[in-house]
């Protein structure tokens, strides 16, 4: 005869144990508890849950589990409302080679009884389970990290060649709020590269021009239109705004101003640089690795510093280096992975090369080191040979 | 093997990458020059000394992390001149 559901929930208590509320709470109020996996529907769960669990329906739970528990003999606890579905549950992963699973005994609705501790999760909207559904099956990303995201505010120093990509990936990804800073307009020109811009929207302000096309892509995006240059004036006030800032700039005075800036506002910088067929990335995370000056001390005269206008730029480098931005103000805003931050990476497109080079803080350097002294300058001035420093004469 | 930025080719007749013989990076980097003036306009200063926009790597490692222009050099090693680039926005 077919096992009736009771036959099933005892032949599952014949192999998995059940733990009270009361055996489970101290490792739950300590932090160092087995895993606990609450099996319930999604609905459920919103509902509240216990501290410290993570969520997978029943559902998912054998596709989903290795992600989660990626060792087979660590202790896990299966939760759901009443710790019968749990107990199914435990069953499957003790199937599945899962050696130490017990059950929640009365599920969450016990635990809640006893007055244990409950967090009600902040969910995401079915809209935005839907749209970033892709984010939350990463288990480093998952459905806190893509809140995380939603709650992030990145700055892009330009809305150009590797803000145009940059901004575009943020915004798919659900980055919150982006923040544009550009003076300048989509020009034809722009078009080759700078995919954010459309050809109806030559001469508009390549921030708001941008702004558009983020709507388009993902309403939820706040985009602040920043319609000037940064300097030493606004640069402290608008950095505080935001978590990460992706720079853009095509230029040696910005560049070096954001470094500095991001220095004094404790704000990881992302950096990308493009000439021609090569492109340069790391990120530099302020007093943990190095900074841009700990790489570049100074800043070069203009004309030793040919610019993509002057030198050309191939349109498709720009995707790469802005995307690898993109890739690396992610993962700093989840602390996910290993960033660029102590390398510079080097990807020549006409060798398809991609070399890394160690970067180290530099004892001597001029804005992070142990005798920096760290100040806005006029790189403007610097840069232009004209003052505002006092080495400025002997590299100018 | 002296690997020449894209940002400075021209000034190397185009090429990606010059020989030149030398026992130290500095005595490489004068070989260079020589070989190739329109490099040295671009990386020194008029009093001959690097420009401080300009890093050069031995190998993956930072130059000024070793011994500078004073660190050997063997026929193996390739050295990189890593001028700074500003690009990306316009």
């Amino acid at each position: 005869m077919s096992p009736s559901y009771q036959d099933l929930l005892g032949q599952a208590r014949e192999v998995i144990s059940e733990v009270e509320p009361s055996e489970v709470a101290p490792g739950v109020a300590a932090g160092n508890g087995p895993l606990i996996i609450d099996v319930r529907e999604t609905a459920e769960w919103d509902q509240g849950h216990l501290p410290g669990a993570v969520h997978i329906p029943r559902g998912f739970l054998e596709s989903r589990v290795a992600g989660m528990a990626p060792d087979r003999g660590q202790a896990i606890i299966v939760s759901c409302a009443s710790g019968q579905r749990s107990l199914l549950s435990a069953r499957t992963l003790h199937e599945m080679g899962f050696t130490n699973v017990t059950s929640l005994a009365g599920g969450f609705a016990r635990w809640k009884q006893n007055n244990y501790p409950v967090v009600v999760p902040r969910a995401l909207s079915a809209a935005q389970r839907s749209r970033y559904s892709r984010h939350i099956l990463i288990p480093e990303v998952g459905e806190e990290g893509q809140m995380k995201l939603l709650d992030s505010k990145v700055l892009l120093i330009g809305a150009g060649g590797l803000g145009s990509p940059a901004a575009y990936y943020l915004a798919a990804a659900g980055v919150g709020t982006l923040g544009l800073v550009d003076d300048d307009e989509v020009d034809e020109s722009n078009l080759q590269r700078q995919i954010i811009h459309t050809t109806d929207r030559v001469g508009m302000n390549k921030g708001e021009s941008a702004k558009v096309a983020i709507a388009a892509l993902n309403p939820e995006v706040q985009v602040n239109v920043h319609p000037f240059r940064v300097n030493r004036d606004n640069v402290l006030d608008l950095l505080s705004q935001y978590d990460v800032v992706v720079d853009g700039a095509d230029n040696f005075p910005t560049r070096y101003l954001m470094a500095d800036a991001a220095l004094m506002t404790n704000t990881p910088l992302v950096h990308a640089s493009i000439l021609r067929f090569e492109g340069h990335a790391s990120v530099f995370t302020p007093y943990d690795g190095p900074c841009y000056r700990c790489l570049f001390p100074e800043p070069p005269p203009p004309d030793l510093a040919p610019s993509c206008g002057e030198a050309g730029v191939l349109g498709v480098l720009c995707g790469v280096m802005g995307n690898i931005q993109a890739t690396e103000a992610i993962k700093v805003l989840l602390g996910i992975g290993d960033t660029l931050s102590g390398r510079l990476l080097i990807y020549d497109a006409l060798d398809m090369t991609f070399t890394e080079l160690k970067v180290r803080r530099d004892p001597d350097c001029p804005s992070c080191g142990p005798n920096a002294d760290l100040q806005l300058r006029d790189y403007e001035a610097w840069c232009a040979g004209v003052g505002g420093h006092d080495h400025v004469g002997a590299t100018a | 093997m002296v690997k020449i930025p894209p940002v400075l080719r021209h000034a190397a007749g185009g090429t990606p990458t010059v020989q030149v013989g030398g026992a130290t990076i500095g005595e490489v980097l004068i070989a260079l020059c020589e070989a190739h003036p329109a490099i040295g306009a671009q990386i020194l200063t008029p009093e001959g000394e690097l420009h401080k926009f300009v890093n050069v790597y031995l190998n993956d490692e930072d130059a000024r992390l070793l011994q500078w222009v004073d660190t050997p050099v063997g026929d193996d090693d390739t050295l990189l001149i890593l001028p700074a680039m500003a690009g990306g926005r316009a």
